[in-house]
């Protein structure tokens, strides 16, 4: 098999189309035939990346590799960046607004779960630039 | 428990999903945020909520939910049905609160997930 590369575009503020990355990256995934628990850690881990997209961020993109030891996800945004990454890292650590809350988002649990989720995770930020999610899940 | 016996408890009605009347959950699960259903679901569950966004449907086919039961008589769009139609999730609307509808499964035997204390 080769390296497959997919680019999902991510608008801020969208709550309708929100999730349709996600979605298309699940179908994907399940059309190559992987394994449907893996599949799942990744559609979730995904969606939470793609929902701060969203929420959080000018707006982004989530690419999606696979290769045949590995899928790769990455969530890659226009700013404003994390201040501290630590602390968004916390569960239940939130700066989502009362809309957001009201969508059903805002619990401060997205960043724990994508880690949870992945076989290695990683996030770089920079303020005033942006922020890339960056999870392996090994197949 | 049969989602004919969800129904029946709740006095629900069906949105969408009635062919799978006779399936079966394991697991029933409340909430309105969407990010401790992400990171707490397993196995066959159903979800009951308040909210009726698209986001709702989205989070349902990510963490593979079974059904969704809108508590408190909160009617979603057709939108949303369409969307869960195109995910084969079942639908529901009960008139109970999220409080009364929950424990009438639960005593009647459809267990929460288990999150260690
Ligand atoms: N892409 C991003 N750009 C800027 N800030 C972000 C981004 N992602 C997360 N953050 C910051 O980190 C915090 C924690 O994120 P996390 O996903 O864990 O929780 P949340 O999105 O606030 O709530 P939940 O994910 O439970 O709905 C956010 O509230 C926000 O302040
Ligand atoms: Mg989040």
């Amino acid at each position: 098999m080769d390296v497959m590369q997919y680019n999902f575009n991510v608008e801020k503020d969208d709550f309708d189309r929100a999730g349709e990355a996600s979605s298309n990256i699940k179908k994907i995934l399940r059309q190559l035939g992987i394994d449907a628990a893996i599949i799942r850690r990744i559609a979730i881990a995904t969606y939470e990346a793609e929902i701060n997209i969203v929420i959080h961020s000018l707006g982004g993109e989530i690419d999606l590799e696979v290769d045949p030891s590995s899928i790769k996800i990455i969530a890659r945004d226009k700013g404003p960046g994390i201040a501290n990454i630590e602390l968004a890292m916390q569960a239940g650590y939130s700066t989502a607004s009362d809309k957001v809350r009201e969508m059903g988002f805002g619990a401060g649990m997205g960043l724990p779960n994508m880690k949870k989720c992945s076989d290695k995770f990683e996030v770089e930020s920079e303020l005033g630039k942006g922020t890339t999610i960056s999870m392996i899940m090994f197949i | 428990m049969r989602i004919s016996e969800i129904k029946e408890l709740l006095c629900a009605e069906i949105l969408c999903g009635e062919e799978q009347v006779n399936s079966e959950v394991q697991y029933g699960f409340g909430s309105d945020l969407m990010s401790d259903v992400l990171a707490y679901v397993k196995g066959k569950t159903v979800l009951l909520t308040g909210l009726t966004n698209n986001q709702v449907i989205r989070t349902a086919e990510m963490a593979e939910l079974s059904a969704i039961i809108f508590v408190r008589g909160k009617k979603p769009e057709h939108e949303l049905v369409k969307l869960a139609m195109e995910n084969n999730i079942i639908l529901m609307l009960t008139n109970d609160t999220m409080y009364t509808a929950s424990g009438k499964l639960y005593s009647k035997g459809l267990l929460g997930v288990q999150i260690d204390c």
